[in-house]
């Protein structure tokens, strides 16, 4: 594990495997909250934040209680478990410990619990056999992928509210065209490799 | 009997998982536990709930927990203030306070298909996009443009449009000021919601002979308002009209005076039931 491998693997994480252009997962948050930019800046940092602890956590109860108790095809169930009372903990948390933060992604937070965003970072990092820096830094920089994705179309979807289209194409109609579109743009990224 | 061992095995490692972290939960809720005044809630329940931003907080929540925390006076909700007065007051286990004066929007245009049109404008269908090109679609630079930002940014559906210019909704109108912000030509202004008060229906500082050629609905500052009214209420300055309410007395000289016949009721009498 070197530095460049960790570069490397952030630079895929945020643009070639960009998790919800080119992964498609985390789509519910990605057309459920991202009408203004300001509420999709405060989920993309809560996902970013989530996925990067809940890897941290799934990490190790994979590899300190499944792997020694040959338990790793319980991994999902387990990792779901962790995943949904690591939100709910940290919900508390913020909300006793920072409420400025709490106020700005609390809302948020619920909705993370089952994003399959989050759960699938921590299978991806089981899958490739990262360690655990490496886990981290792959969920964190996938999480920054998730946040530039849904910041980018939720201030495509503000031009959107003042565009001339057909009344048919009115709400998501129109916000899945974009979101294909601009998927189509990300996927210029494949077979970007800089080491 | 392997199988058996390996089916207890998991269920057993999950279920002291879930066991742990369920455990956690509960700590983590009574460590992390924050206190709220239920009365908070309480109040919040009896709020319109529109979030109109009336009352100067962020919405109707966090007025709840001002009001609880007694900074801030249960009146001040402009929407629901006169109506939940008494059932805050009893909820907080104080005295009503006395509500402030209710107040109205009123237009100050009475423009609309009156005005000339200097160009067709298809742009974003706003008033705040049409106001910045070109100085607007109308020919008058203090006219409504018809775009309804104001009625967008009503909570509670005070403003309906005839004949191409914003009309207050009386039944529905609270005072709240949100319309007053959106116009971007300054022409909605609050106006205490008594039914002797008066006001002119027009917002143009231009000349007479000005007015006269753009707009059939337009003060013309002639000044006959002015020397009719016995109170003294009315003014004239900048070309225009302006009645003061406090000392405006609901005579009704000055409506039949009006050539232009611009002066209206703010609140008019077949509206205000109460």
């Amino acid at each position: 594990m070197t530095l460049s491998s960790l570069l490397s693997i952030s630079l895929s994480a945020i643009l070639v495997e960009n998790f919800v252009l080119v992964k498609f997962l985390g789509i519910c948050p990605f057309l459920g909250v991202s009408k203004q930019t300001s509420t999709a800046t405060g989920m993309g940092l809560a996902v970013t934040f989530v996925m990067g602890v809940a890897s941290a956590c799934t990490w190790c109860v994979d590899h300190y209680l499944l792997m020694p108790l040959n338990l790793t095809y319980m991994r999902t169930l387990a990792f779901i478990l962790v995943i949904a009372a690591l939100v709910q903990v940290v919900e508390m948390f913020l909300q006793k410990a920072l409420p400025a933060l709490y106020q700005a992604l609390g809302i948020y937070l619920p909705l993370i619990t089952t994003n399959c965003a989050v759960l699938g970072v921590a299978l991806l990092n089981v899958e490739r056999g990262y360690g655990f820096i490496e886990s981290v830094v792959y969920a964190v920089t996938a999480g920054i992928g998730f946040l530039i994705a849904i910041v980018i179309f939720a201030s495509l979807r503000e031009r959107l509210e003042y565009a001339d289209y057909p009344a048919a194409f009115e709400g998501f109609p129109i916000a899945l065209v974009t979101a294909a579109l601009l998927s189509i743009a990300f996927m210029g990224f494949q077979g970007l490799k800089v080491w | 009997m392997e199988i058996l061992k390996g089916i207890l095995l998991a269920a057993l490692v999950l279920g002291a998982l879930g066991l742990v972290l369920g455990a956690l939960l509960a700590a983590a809720s009574k460590a992390f536990a924050v206190r709220r005044d239920e009365r908070e809630e309480k109040i919040a329940a009896l709020l319109p709930g529109a979030n109109c931003g009336g009352c100067g907080f962020a919405g109707c929540a966090a007025f709840a927990s001002a009001v609880v925390r007694g900074e801030a006076s249960p009146t001040r909700c402009v929407a629901g203030g006169r109506r939940y007065a008494p059932q805050i007051a009893e909820v907080l286990g104080t005295a009503p306070a006395e509500p402030p004066e209710p107040r109205v929007a009123v237009i100050q245009c009475s423009g609309g298909t009156h005005i000339l049109r200097r160009f067709d404008y298809v742009g974003i269908q706003s008033c705040f996009a049409a106001s910045r090109i070109a100085g607007g679609p109308t020919e008058c630079a203090f006219a409504c443009l018809g775009f309804g930002d104001c009625a967008k940014a009503c909570a509670f559906g005070g403003i309906r449009f005839e004949n191409r210019v914003a009309v207050v909704h009386h039944e529905n109108c609270v005072g709240c000021g949100k319309c007053e912000a959106a116009c971007p030509r300054k022409l909605i202004v609050l106006a205490p919601a008594r039914n002797d008060v008066r006001y002119v229906g027009c917002s143009s500082r231009d000349r007479g002979g000005v007015v006269r050629t753009l707009c059939n609905a337009g003060c013309i500052g002639c000044g006959l308002c002015m020397k009719k009214c016995p109170s003294g209420a009315i003014r004239v300055s900048d070309n225009l009209a302006r009645i003061d309410s406090a000392l405006c007395t609901g005579c009704g000289a000055c409506i039949d005076v009006c050539p232009r016949r611009i002066i209206h009721f703010v609140n008019p009498p077949a509206a205000s039931a109460d």
